[in-house]
């Protein structure tokens, strides 16, 4: 399942409702995204994303993942709009009778999201306010896949 | 066709979307058009390699031709997770 909301939501509560509709998988995984602080000065987080061509992308994504291991599920839920110092951004859960499986998915999920999702993160400080740029790195690591 | 905008480069142009009427082949030839009608594409479009584009909501290139096109975007590389 994909979901993009503005709404916080509860990682923990969301790991067991996913973990209950998948019970036969025995190996979860699942990756938490929080909005860090580094310097101490931020107040927030404002995420900008393209409505329409966020689900699609998301999707096609999941869908790979679904493709290339042995998953029973994978949910992916992503944050928009404002977000404060320490709220969780995104999450992702994969579900699969293999634990390599599990730990792939999640990793692919999180490297693809990174840099093919249309989302754009803009960190809000003390100082004003400025696009998060992206890394060269986060590029690179889909060369792996 | 529509042209949408997003992040910084939503911000440079100073609006989300407009409708652009215009003959152009490809990404690369609407992209010397806006650039040539006022400063602020100008200046957003200046560096290209900086920015990505989708064609009716899926990334392509810069050559990528646009005929059928409905839904131009253009955004800086996309920062999720």
């Amino acid at each position: 399942m994909i979901r993009v909301q503005a709404m916080p939501f509860d990682p923990g509560g969301e790991l067991n409702t996913f973990s209950a509709s998948v019970a036969g998988a025995g190996a979860i995984v699942s990756f938490t995204g929080v909005v860090r602080d580094v310097a101490g000065s931020l107040s927030g987080m404002e995420i900008e994303h393209y409505p329409g061509m966020t689900e699609k992308a998301l999707g096609a994504i999941r869908g790979e993942a679904m493709l290339r291991w042995d998953l029973a599920d994978a949910l992916v839920i992503h944050r928009i709009g404002q977000l404060e110092a320490h709220e969780s951004i995104m999450m992702v859960v994969t579900a699969s009778k293999h634990r390599k499986d599990a730990f792939e998915a999640a990793e692919f999920l999180m490297d693809y999201l990174k840099s093919r999702a249309p989302f754009w993160k803009k960190e809000i400080t003390s100082d004003g306010s400025d696009w998060v740029a992206s890394k060269a790195e986060d590029e690179d690591a889909l060369s792996r896949w | 066709m529509q042209v949408m905008y997003f992040a910084w480069v939503r911000e440079r142009i100073g609006v989300p979307r407009e409708e652009v009427e215009t003959s152009a082949a490809t990404v690369a030839d609407l992209v010397a058009e806006l650039r040539g009608r006022e400063e602020r594409y100008d200046v957003a479009f200046a560096d290209v390699s900086a920015l990505r584009v989708a064609l009716d909501q899926e990334l392509v290139d810069f050559d990528a031709p646009l005929a059928g096109v409905r839904e131009v975007a253009f955004f800086p590389p996309m920062t999720g997770g």
